[in-house]
């Protein structure tokens, strides 16, 4: 009787395969983690709905996100990968999330560990990739490295961390003028918020009602700095004063998800900015040079990872909840990691850049322009 | 006689160290600086002076470079840590508006002159845009404040130790890259070396070879290669203080030589190369054989992966200095 509901549901094209996905869950209900709110009435909502499909999205988007960081780890172990590499695994229900709750069209800025938001965005993981390894086929040419990646309505990748919080605002100022209902997501860590630009930031934005969702990724340490010695106020929801604040649980992608459609409401109906704290993990340290645990405990670490895993948890909701089967989910994880072999194998082999690419793209200029350099006799040609 | 192997962190180390000893009111603060620190240039003073000597601040420059202003003002010999010399500027107005001219403006009633500021400096071979500038330019532009850079533990210990006694706000950049690949005997004892004086390291007769910092090491071996190759005699002259700089020094050794020439891993444009070029043709016109030559990083931000090819390496300047000789 299951099968032949499931083949009226799907319509007249429907295919029962011998998984019998008739048999799953199409949707449920959970409970999720009340958020704290900072001068608001109501907060978001604590009942949330996540179908299958859903489901089975996040838990692959988690999954690459997870696998292409580790194996960027290990190409970074042999020296594939050379430079600053800072690691997102652990926080990808962050990303998932905020994308799960906003369009493509939206605009996102973060800082430096960027890979995650980068793929959710829209990169693919061979581009991503091949920048880390910095050849031609990466997604900024080759010429940014990890802490440098940009795709459409995504603009990096900073390392200057704090920098890029007014520039959120700038670009929310343009979604407002051209009237287009988009919003800007910025970001910045624990470590960042206690930096001068961002309180600035936040006046103007309030000042002007801008639509940008500023959201502090609080993993507990700024680099080595736990939170508790490098700030006055630890509340960093509460930061921003005269703007409104949430407090989410950022391992758990739904409560993400539904915190960030919450903000993203709230930005659209023109109320202004609104500020939230994703409270999350990064089981790497600060970044490849840094082992991470001259600051913290392997015990801490171990802890986070066997109790607020993201991708654990999302696995076990849709497991007792039979919005999938276990096999099912290995498929996935089979499939991820061919996709970030064959990402791997390509980012190995890619050429590197070419040299005229060294002077390109400095100023927009037409015709060419000549770079000065080691030599005074000879120069090279600039084109944009 | 008592002296120590050690590299360029542990000899800064020795300099703190010698300072938080003798000095009741140094204090060092900065990111990380109390663990030891990202390049582990400040290992163990915290332990041996105290937290409220030695101590972090959070994530700001503008912030830190401020409240060392403030300290210095006050009285105390402040030494501020900017974790890389990359992210100086949101301290360059703290540095250029107020402390160079704290002086200036309040007609000698206040100054900040106990203040030195510490940043790692330069290429390090996989650094990028953002751990491998060399500022120093931007700050040679702003009378007020000195800046110096060392090229080896024993000179950093001995101008890192001027700049903290010199009572002018002093900005002193180490070359990361050379924290642990220089290594040298250096003395255990407090000493000093003064600030605005070029050093002579190699004496010639042909062509002057000025630099500072990592750059100085190149330029040796550029030397050396030039008296073999084409029996060129070079002399090369380490800068040492960037601001004030010892023009005395280099125009006595363009004038008896008569060729210059200048490299810096900075950008050549606007780079320090071109006040010295500039000042060594205003004095030293009709001595000189040939044009000045630079020597210097491309007109681009420091690339990701292009470094070997940006820098102004041994052959690029040994290049310039054939075209001098055959000028």
């Amino acid at each position: 009787v299951r099968k032949l509901l499931s083949i009226v549901f799907k319509g007249a094209a429907a295919v029962v395969s011998a998984r019998t996905y008739a048999d799953f869950t199409n949707e449920a209900t959970f409970e999720i983690k009340k958020c704290d709110t900072f001068k608001l009435d109501e907060g978001p909502a604590t009942q949330v709905v996540m179908t299958r499909d859903e489901g089975l999205q996040y838990y692959r988007t988690m999954q690459t996100m997870r696998r292409m960081e580790l194996k960027a780890d290990q190409l970074y172990k042999q020296k594939i990968i050379r430079g600053f590499c800072h690691l997102y695994d652990g926080q990808e229900a962050c990303a998932v999330g905020i994308e799960a709750a906003i369009n493509l069209s939206d605009h996102l800025i973060t800082a430096y560990r960027a890979h995650g938001y980068t793929y959710t965005r829209g990169g693919t993981v061979k581009k991503i990739m091949a920048e880390l390894t910095g050849r031609r086929g990466g997604i900024a040419k080759g010429k940014g490295g990890s802490m440098h990646m940009y795709c459409k309505h995504f603009y990096g990748g900073n390392g200057i961390v704090g920098a890029q919080v007014p520039l959120g605002a700038g670009v929310a100022l343009a979604c407002k003028y051209q009237g287009n209902s988009e919003l800007c997501v910025c970001l910045y860590g624990d470590g960042a918020a206690n930096q001068g630009q961002i309180f600035e930031t936040y006046n103007m934005a309030a000042l002007w009602k801008l639509p940008v969702i500023f959201i502090c990724e609080n993993n507990g340490y700024g680099m080595g700095t736990s939170v508790e010695r490098a700030a006055a106020s630890t509340d960093y929801f509460k930061r921003g004063e005269f703007i409104p604040g949430v407090r989410v649980d950022g391992m758990d992608v739904l409560c993400v998800r539904e915190a960030s459609r919450f903000a993203a409401d709230y930005c659209r109906s023109g109320k202004g900015p609104i500020l939230m704290e994703l409270q999350t993990y990064r089981y790497h340290g600060h970044s490849m040079s840094d082992p991470g645990v001259s600051y913290r405990t392997r015990e801490e670490i171990q802890e986070v990872r066997s109790k607020s895993d993201p991708i654990s948890m999302l696995k076990d909701r849709m497991l007792s909840n039979n919005m999938a089967s276990v096999e099912e989910l290995k498929e996935i994880d089979v499939e991820v990691r061919k996709e970030i072999e064959d990402a791997a194998q390509f980012a190995t082999t890619d050429p590197e850049p070419p040299l005229e690419d060294l002077c390109n793209h400095i100023f927009h200029n037409n015709p060419p322009l000549e770079v000065r350099g080691t030599n005074p006799w000879s120069k090279l040609k600039s084109v944009s | 006689c008592g002296t120590h192997k050690m590299n360029l962190f542990q000899s800064i180390t020795s300099a703190l160290d010698n300072t938080l000893a003798s000095d009741p009111t140094a204090v060092i603060f900065g990111e990380d600086v109390a663990f030891g620190g990202v390049f582990r240039c400040t290992v163990g003073l915290r332990d041996k002076y105290g937290k409220d000597r030695v101590f972090n601040t959070p994530l700001c420059e503008q912030g830190i470079v401020g409240f060392g202003i403030g300290a210095a003002v006050a009285g105390a010999t402040a030494i501020a840590e900017i974790q890389f010399a990359d992210y100086i500027y949101p301290a360059f107005d703290q540095i250029v508006n107020e402390a160079a001219k704290y002086r200036y403006r309040s007609g000698n009633l206040f100054d900040c002159g106990s203040l030195t500021i510490r940043a790692p400096w330069g290429c390090v071979g996989h650094g990028s845009l953002y751990h491998s500038q060399s500022p120093e330019a931007f700050f040679a532009h702003c009378p007020g404040i000195k800046v110096v850079i060392p090229r080896s533990p024993v000179q950093a210990k001995g101008l890192l130790l001027s700049c903290i006694a010199d009572k002018n706000p002093c900005i002193f950049f180490e070359p990361k890259i050379l924290y642990r690949a220089a290594v040298e005997q250096v003395p255990e004892e407090p000493y000093i070396i003064p600030l605005s004086q070029a050093e002579i390291l190699q004496e010639g007769s042909d062509v002057t070879l000025v630099a500072w910092g990592t750059q100085i090491h190149v330029m040796k071996e550029v030397a050396a290669m030039a008296q073999e190759k084409l029996g060129v005699s070079c002399e090369v002259i380490d800068l040492q203080t960037i601001l004030p700089w010892d023009t005395e020094t280099i125009c006595k050794s363009v004038v008896k030589t008569g060729r210059l020439l200048i490299s810096h891993e900075a950008p050549i444009t606007g780079g320090f190369a071109a006040e010295i070029s500039s000042t060594v043709q205003e004095e030293c016109f009709l001595n000189l054989e040939a044009p000045i030559s630079r020597v210097c990083g491309y007109d681009t931000p420091f690339p990701h992966i292009f470094e070997p090819f940006y820098i102004p390496d041994k052959w690029k300047c040994f290049e310039a200095i054939k075209k001098m000789i055959n000028y």
